[in-house]
């Protein structure tokens, strides 16, 4: 017993690197996707002090609606650009209709408005696009779909294209994310905005504005997660499942820091996958991915009640 | 006028520490509980029984044990299915092992195991507070959902992977399983969640309760009065598990007869805390209104949805007329602008829909199920807005107006 948890998973990783390899860039891939999810709710949490459970299903949304709209013929690139403008509506609307009437009410309500604005976005897409699975548009995108193989160690090492240009392009996005919030206005007023709320808006902040911006950010971020799950798994309501799986990231990382939910995308991503090929399938009957991340987040926060980058949490009375 | 507690005296501390010290608020909750012990058993057909009354009962059950923990001890849990699980788990096993148990006695048990399981995952909310509890919670409840899929002896290691309620006899009346008469499940449900909302009551306006509202308000500064945080917030966890526990053994036992796994899963948490937030968090009543709301809507659009055409145009418009009325009053009560926008909302939705049915336009049912999803949404954000304390308040509030009634001060 005690062979199987503390040896013999460890002698497996040594003796067949490639495969490990194989595990980790799979867990890199869907932990970046994570840690992008993550990135989205971390911007609003910051600006305005809600916990979005809808970015979930915004990823949904912003995927049906590329799909939608190209189904209706119209040009892929073009259509990503109008499903661009609808993610733009609805932070408008979300911010005129719910979240500005609900402005200084307790924390758990604004979550629970945000459950409301789930449910509703769940009712209104299968409404409109139908509650059927559909397939991303891929190729039509210019997404590679090939893979290459590599042979380290004189193994087998089978990196899938489509996973290569996502890292990739999360990565870019992450970049850019990160310059816009250090070099440009609009991103300092974000930042000065989730240090002080009352300074912020003291100095002429617009909270309106900003609120709009982030919920469109989180829009822009939910459209790129979209397409990359979207062509790994295709295009369905499960997708939503995917917005459970960034709470954890965010737990981990602490709510209020940037740095926390890539490093805490990445780190449940590989170590999920890790836990799952190599102590879940052979010791536990598998599928232990749809609990590991929250295990492994509440034992962090266990010892750091903040998660590993969040703002240290004075009370006073 | 109508509600004057003017007059009123208590002349000794047993009255002024009644349960209901005002006379008309006993004298209405004797119509409805006569309703409910009496009237509806008698009248109610076979399909209300199971998509209404016992539905709600449950639900509102369930979200009081959510309500005794997010409403009243103010630690947020998002793990209320895989509690229900637990119970429901809890039963099972035991009525299978002891035939020979009552299934009351089954039941009333199943929800220790319930609240043993709720304290250990209770134990993080010590140290994490706030959005991070909710976390614990989480991994609650998918692991344990993990578990009832995983750990065959939990299912009798069935070849399907779900729990079947056998025929459980009490009395020589079968109470519950293929063979339960609606209306014996009803008493059985009725009874239970009588003796456990008496229960509830007493205890959160007992010294329980007002530790547990001062570890919400401020957990530092109860502590610094003198409050053991510590058994605080585990009492909370476990009375609420407890009651959750409980409400998930009926839940399969007396109303949907067989469980797989998955439906304990993370959307019947979300139904029950919308049951607690929409009723008013910090409140008993409330979870029942939040329960005929979140439960009785659906029932009334799908039947308003299956009804032939001819009738659907006149039963529809006078729905939407009521919920018109109902939203208007509730914005005279609330005073809120934003009710205004809804009537217009319902006044379009109506033309529509009347626009619909002369065109000879038929709604399928999948449609309604996903409008249907859209609705609650968008109620739960609307009332939010008009009303962030709940059901619970707006009664408050209409009764304070009925007070005065029908002068204005």
């Amino acid at each position: 017993m005690l062979n199987d948890i503390f040896i013999a998973p460890f002698a497996d990783m040594i003796s067949a690197p490639d495969f490990l390899m194989q595990v980790l860039w799979e867990g890199l891939v869907s932990g970046i996707l994570y840690a992008l999810i993550a990135l989205g709710f971390v911007l609003i949490f910051r600006s305005s002090r809600i916990f979005n459970f809808a970015q979930g299903i915004m990823v949904v949304f912003a995927a049906l609606t590329l799909v939608g709209l190209f189904a209706m013929g119209i040009p892929a690139w073009i259509s990503v650009g109008l499903t661009l403008g609808v993610m733009f509506v609805l932070a408008v609307a979300i911010e005129r209709v719910v979240l500005r009437p609900l402005v200084g009410q307790p924390d758990i309500i604004l979550f629970m408005a945000t459950i409301g604005i789930t449910l509703f976005l769940i009712g209104f897409g299968e409404t409109i696009f139908g509650g059927e699975n559909k397939v991303m548009i891929t190729e039509e995108l210019g997404i590679p779909t090939g893979d290459t193989v590599l042979e380290p160690f004189g193994g087998l090492l089978i990196l899938q294209h489509l996973d290569i240009t996502v890292v990739v392009v999360a990565t870019l996005l992450v970049l850019a994310l990160l310059a816009f919030l250090n070099y440009t206005q609009m991103g300092r007023a974000i930042r000065a905005l989730g240090d002080d709320h009352q300074a912020a808006l003291s100095v002429g902040i617009s909270l309106q504005t900003i609120w709009v911006l982030v919920w469109f950010i989180a829009g822009i971020i939910a459209l790129v997660t979209g397409i990359a799950w979207g062509a790994r798994a295709g295009v369905s309501f499960a997708l939503e499942v995917i917005a459970y799986k960034a709470l954890p990231v965010l737990m981990l990382g602490g709510l209020e820091s940037i740095t926390g939910a890539i490093v805490g995308g990445l780190m449940i991503g590989i170590l999920e996958k890790l836990f799952e090929i190599y102590w879940g399938q052979p010791l536990l009957g598998g599928n232990t991915e749809t609990w590991f991340a929250f295990v492994l987040a509440l034992i962090v926060l266990l010892f750091r009640p903040q998660g590993l980058f969040g703002e240290r949490i004075i009370e006073r009375v | 006028m109508l509600y004057r507690t003017a007059g009123q005296f208590k002349t000794s501390y047993i009255a002024d520490q009644a349960l209901f010290p005002v006379k008309q608020d006993a004298f209405l909750l004797g119509i409805i509980l006569a309703l409910a012990w009496i009237v509806f058993p008698l009248t109610a057909s076979e399909f209300t029984f199971q998509t209404l009354l016992i539905p709600i009962l449950i639900y509102a059950l369930a979200a009081m044990g959510l309500n005794i923990l997010t409403g009243f001890a103010g630690q947020l849990s998002l793990g209320t299915g895989a509690f229900m699980g637990v119970g429901a788990y809890a039963c099972y096993k035991m009525v299978t092992l002891f035939p020979w148990m009552n299934p009351i006695v089954a039941i009333l048990l199943s929800g220790v195991f319930s609240a043993g399981i709720g304290v250990a995952f209770g134990i993080p909310s010590l140290r994490i507070k706030g959005f991070y509890l909710a976390i614990a919670t989480l991994a609650a409840q998918f692991f344990l959902v993990w578990l009832f899929e995983k750990w065959s002896w939990l299912y009798n290691y069935n070849a399907s992977g779900a729990i079947q309620v056998p025929n459980l006899e009490m009395f020589g009346v079968f109470v519950s399983g293929p063979q339960a008469a609606s209306v014996t499940e009803y008493y059985i449900v009725l009874f239970v969640v009588t003796l456990l909302t008496l229960l509830c009551i007493n205890l959160t306006r007992g010294n329980l309760g007002r530790t547990w509202k001062a570890t919400r308000d401020m957990d530092i500064a109860a502590e610094l009065i003198g409050i053991n945080l510590m058994k605080s917030k585990l009492t909370a966890f476990a009375v609420s598990s407890y009651v959750v526990g409980v409400a998930g053994a009926l839940y399969v036992f007396m109303w949907k007869g067989a469980a797989e796994p998955n439906v304990f899963d993370i959307p019947l948490s979300f139904q029950v805390l919308f049951i607690a937030i929409i009723g008013g968090l910090g409140s008993i009543m409330g979870n029942y209104l939040g329960a005929i709301l979140i439960v009785g809507l659906p029932v009334v659009l799908n039947v308003i949805a299956g009804t032939q055409v001819f009738q659907m145009s006149a039963l529809g418009a006078a729905v939407l007329v009521a919920l018109a009325a109902a939203v208007a009053f509730l914005g005279w009560v609330a005073r809120s602008g934003w009710t205004v926008g809804a009537v217009a909302g319902f006044v379009v939705l109506t033309l529509i829909y009347g626009y619909a049915q002369t065109q000879g336009f038929r709604i399928d049912s999948a449609l309604i199920e996903h409008i249907n999803v859209m609705i609650i949404g968008g109620l739960i954000i609307f009332f939010l807005i008009i009303e962030p304390h709940g059901l619970n308040q707006l009664w408050r509030l209409i009764r304070e107006k009925l007070i005065i009634w029908p002068f204005p001060h």
